[in-house]
């Protein structure tokens, strides 16, 4: 009886742990992954970004569900010795762009104000779903960030636009507001990193920043044939890192906060979890970088009709192609009838001055000769 | 310690039993059977739960292939290769598929040494995207282009991203011309009340769909032509309030368009000729276009019904020299690094051509593996002989079971190639970031026929076009043109339209010139690259030229694809339509940090000057005396007191 009634204590214990499991946390998984830099030299912050799109899609999360910002097209740039092709270490092997790649936002349309727009969710109604964040309040969002920024407290777009930190701490917190995230990790790889996640303040945000405030974030190295420095130090060694996880691991945040020490990054990478209700050892990689799916069963039976006998059409005079070029027809062809539009403020202006002078001069006895 | 080694073991004694009992259920699927056995012997807790997790989801999935399964029997019809897994089905005979899909390749050797190739997949349906019932079903249509065609009521769309321009004197006429960069026009159904509005939404699906830009396609660089893009289909509407043309000269087409582009074609990137469709090849070329033409077409050669077809082009031009070695000789492997196995099972027929004309007897090259079918073809004016590899025929492949063919040049001398009959240039002339001029050029080749062109120009709005200064000019004489549509630009919201008929002599130039000005956009206006320049879109040049060999306008004989794009009313003529190149003009950039050094300079001379003056104003000047002496000031204090004067 001491068996049975231990044996039922530890099924319960059990089955409360699976419960936990199955309701903490996150139904699905997004990634915004951004690099803000245009022109041939920041090649490596392309290839940066292109790195975390790779594993992210390798762990899992689909393209339906990944918002990818290009600022300039390394790949089929007329510079590019090996065109369709960006590498990420020197010997050429990783082509970190692959064959299928689906990038959302790309050349000028990466702007601030387009990277807000996503996080917020305010678009303009007739953006395609590939290029929206539909989050829900059950999504884990990874975001990335890269680019250059010469001092602390923002992060230049383009070389024309910055964002600053407050702007992002505010972008955060109109998500939480509006429940768009559940736990968000936020990874930005540029100088002085840690300076863009010091002014957060909405719950569940994790972050982690290349360098410290003071310090430069550093290339890894560049490459002969290329011409410029192919990745940066920080994203080489987490690319590395990532390469090893696979969609079970059970590798956990503080792995990945000691990815890249100071001997390999000369910059010291940084992090933040003070907003973070879990405990950063019980984070899974996968939360964040890979894609939960939750199956639920069903009994039920559905029927497959067959497919719809479309109605008979209705047999129309035998139709032909237009004429292509119809000389004859262009050449007498009608002044097209433009839709009419009230006259504008100018005309409206100069009858009326015409009007009033001519009263004036007359005098408005002639008014009874057109009326 | 002892209480969590129990639950541990409670966990593994709950989770076997959990997996055995899945065991039982899909008995069948081996793959299954041993996924769960295997995760199950694993014993940390985390990776347990996710193990019954992931025998949830194999049980889900058996269900899922199950119906899978069931759905798969319905829906064959006329596959060519009836799939292993298929049971036997058991349903009604259903109507005969409503749907066909076609493949072809055509290699065509290049007097340059270059090779073009050129894809084309052709789906053809019977279908009513008009009517209101919506379409739910989709077999060989893809389904996300079908949404977008009845949601907006279009009755043709033609798209198409190029990378590189096309160089006619070297290369000859393109079978499907396109302008570098993207380019759109779309003939709306007559039934749409706000064609603006569904034109704006349509461009932000469609880079949606294919991951570019063109939701930067707005008023600005729309334009609708009066006489040029008629129908390509059948339909007699050409009401041109329906049609709105765009083009996007500064669009860069890479792998992340050709991804979602494959995605559309039926059997994908997985069989058929679009397994030779890779990224790494295709991009490292001279000239690379791929399109997709839509629009509606005759059922058969009675024309009582239409068809919907979508067509899927793409043209490529690779280089001789950027592909290694000097010797001239091309294969399927050098030009795609991949060969071809099978045909797509999903299409009616699947054929490779290799244009053989310059090569008779064999003499030029030679080709390998050989094919005893040939074709003739007229295409683009002249009659053209095809070497076919069908690939729906198994011994297409041979032992190998994959298809590689190989041309190899014998003589060095290729020959003189025959001039194409109309060709267009177009540059940019003058000095300075103030005015400038555009200079198109049209040379027709014929020696003795004249024909009339249309050329459509546009041009946005920062460069003013002078209309006055206008000149067409053929063989040093005025040429006036025998019908203008000019519709003058307004800033920041249309751009300039220049249409003209114009007939070119035989054997001639025509040049056409226009004075422009530049104008100065405001800051917030440029680009963030502005010193790149700014690109004005080709111009196009549509004609009906005269051809060498009678046409055929008879549409009773089936005819490889790519020589049926254009239709065909009369024999003596074919239509044509050339794209000039686009041009770059630099506009007057401004220092962009130059509202900084304001401010620093406005606040200087304020703080100077004001200052300056508010003390001259303000200041008065007082003598003080230095303050005196210990002993002085006791004696002053002294006199103070005694009523006589201070020292």
């Amino acid at each position: 009886i001491r068996f049975t009634l231990l044996f039922n204590h530890y099924c319960l214990l059990i089955l409360a742990k699976a419960g936990q499991f199955f309701s903490s946390g996150h139904t699905n998984n997004w990634a915004v992954l951004v690099c803000t830099s245009r022109f041939w030299f920041n090649y490596r912050h392309v290839a940066n970004t292109l790195s975390v799109y790779r594993s992210v899609k390798r762990l899992g999360i689909p393209d339906s569900h990944i918002v990818l910002m290009l600022a300039d097209d390394m790949a089929c740039n007329h510079r590019n010795p090996k065109p369709a092709t960006v590498f990420s270490h020197k010997n050429m092997e990783l082509n970190v762009y692959g064959d299928d790649v689906e990038v959302d936002y790309r050349g000028y349309e990466v702007t601030v104000e387009n990277f807000l727009r996503v996080l917020t969710g305010r678009l303009p109604p007739s953006t395609p779903r590939s290029k929206r964040l539909l989050s829900d309040d059950h999504s884990n969002i990874l975001i990335y960030l890269t680019g250059t920024s010469r001092w602390n407290g923002f992060l230049k777009f383009q070389d024309s636009e910055e964002i600053s930190n407050v702007e992002l701490a505010d972008a955060f917190e109109q998500m939480w507001t509006k429940r768009r995230y559940n736990e968000l990790l936020f990874i930005i790889d540029t100088c002085q990193g840690a300076s863009m996640y010091e002014r957060f303040y909405s719950p569940n945000l994790m972050a982690l920043a290349s360098s410290q405030v003071g310090e430069d974030s550093l290339s890894h190295q560049p490459d002969l044939a290329i011409g410029v420095h192919l990745m940066d130090r920080y994203t080489f060694y987490l690319l590395e890192f990532l390469e090893d996880i696979h969609p079970a691991s059970t590798a956990n945040m503080n792995d990945l906060f000691k990815v890249c020490p100071k001997s390999q990054c000369v910059s010291t990478p940084g992090h933040r979890t003070d907003l973070f209700l879990r405990d950063p050892g019980n984070v899974l990689i996968t939360d964040f970088f890979g894609s939960v799916r939750k199956v639920e069963i069903t009994m039920e039976t559905i029927n497959l009709t067959a497919p719809m006998v479309p109605v008979s059409e209705l047999k129309t005079e035998s139709q032909s192609y237009v004429d292509q070029l119809p000389v004859a027809e262009i050449i007498h062809q009608k002044p097209k009838q433009r839709d009419w539009h009230p006259p504008d403020g100018f005309i409206l202006g100069l009858w009326t001055l015409i009007l009033l002078v001519f009263f004036k001069t007359y005098g408005a006895k002639h008014l009874k000769h057109i009326f | 310690m002892a209480a969590h080694r129990c639950n541990i073991f409670m966990l593994v004694f709950v989770l076997c039993g959990l997996t055995y009992v899945f065991v039982r259920a899909d008995i069948e699927d081996t793959n299954h059977v041993k996924d769960a056995e295997s995760v199950a012997v694993d014993i940390a807790p985390k990776a347990n739960i996710g193990a019954s997790l992931r025998s949830t989801k194999t049980e889900d999935q058996t269900q899922a292939a199950e119906e899978e399964r069931q759905w798969e029997a319905t829906e064959v019809k006329e596959a060519d290769r009836v799939p292993d897994t298929m049971q036997t089905p058991d349903v009604p005979p259903l109507t005969p598929a409503k749907d066909q899909f076609q493949e072809e390749l055509v290699i065509r050797p290049l007097h340059s040494g270059d090779i073009y190739a050129s894809f084309q997949f052709r789906t053809m349906w019977d279908t009513d995207f008009l009517r209101g019932s919506k379409v739910s079903h989709y077999r060989l249509f893809p389904k996300s282009l079908g949404q977008v065609i009845s949601k907006f009521s279009v009755r043709e769309l033609h798209i198409s991203f190029t990378q590189g321009y096309w160089r006619t004197m070297q290369w000859g006429q393109p079978f499907l011309p396109s302008p570098p960069g993207a380019e759109l026009w779309v003939w709306f159904q007559d039934t749409v009340t706000d064609v603006d509005g569904a034109w704006k939404e349509l461009t932000n699906v469609l880079s949606g769909i294919f991951c570019a830009s063109l939701n930067f396609i707005d008023s600005t660089n729309t334009v609708q032509p009066s006489a040029s893009f008629k129908p390509l289909g059948l339909g007699n509407v050409t009401d041109q309030r329906f049609l709105r043309y765009a083009v996007l000269p500064r669009e860069i087409v890479c792998t992340e368009n050709l991804t979602p582009w494959k995605k559309l074609l039926p059997c994908g990137s997985k069989a058929g000729l679009a397994v030779l469709m890779k990224s790494e090849k295709l991009f490292h070329s001279s000239f690379h276009s791929q399109a997709l033409h839509f629009r509606p077409v005759c059922q058969d050669w009675k024309c009582k019904s239409t068809v919907w077809e979508l067509r899927q082009t793409l043209n490529v031009v690779f280089d001789l020299h950027t592909s290694g070695q000097g010797k001239r000789e091309w294969s399927l492997f050098k030009m795609f690094s991949r060969t071809v196995t099978e045909a797509c099972p999903l299409a009616s027929s699947s054929k490779v051509y290799v244009d053989v004309t310059d090569n008779p007897q064999g003499e030029l090259f030679e080709l390998s593996p050989t094919t005893p079918l040939l074709s003739q073809a007229v295409v683009l004016g002249d009659r053209r002989t095809y070497s076919v590899y069908d690939l729906t025929n198994q011994a297409t492949f041979g032992q190998t079971r994959s298809l590689n063919m190989l041309l190899r040049w014998r003589a060095a001398e290729s020959g003189d190639m025959l001039r194409p009959l109309l060709h267009g240039e177009r540059y940019v002339a003058g000095y300075g970031l103030q005015t400038g001029e555009i200079h198109t050029l049209m040379y027709n080749n014929h020696p003795y026929r004249a024909f009339p062109v249309l050329l459509l120009d546009t041009v946005p709005w920062y460069l003013r076009l002078y209309i006055h200064t206008l000149t067409v000019t053929s063989k040093g004489r005025d040429n006036k043109p025998s019908y203008i549509h000019y519709q003058p630009s307004k800033d920041r919201l249309r751009p300039h339209l220049l249409e003209m008929l114009v007939q070119l002599p035989p054997n001639s130039v025509t040049e056409v010139t226009m004075q422009f000005e530049r104008a100065l956009l405001k800051w917030t206006e440029y680009t963030p690259d502005p010193n790149h320049g700014f690109y004005v879109g080709s111009s196009v040049i549509s004609a009906l030229v005269p051809s060498v060999v009678a046409m055929d306008t008879n549409s009773t004989r089936e005819c490889p694809l790519f020589s049926s794009f254009f239709p065909c009313k009369e024999e003596s003529s074919y239509f044509m339509r050339v794209y000039t190149e686009p041009l770059l003009v630099n506009l007057p950039t401004p220092d962009f940090s130059m509202p900084y050094n304001v401010i620093c300079l406005t606040c200087t001379v304020v703080a100077v000057g004001y200052g300056s003056l508010y003390n001259l104003l303000t200041r008065t000047f007082q003598v003080e005396e230095p303050s005196p002496g210990l002993a002085k000031r006791l004696a002053n204090i002294i006199r103070r007191l005694r009523g006589v004067p201070l020292l």
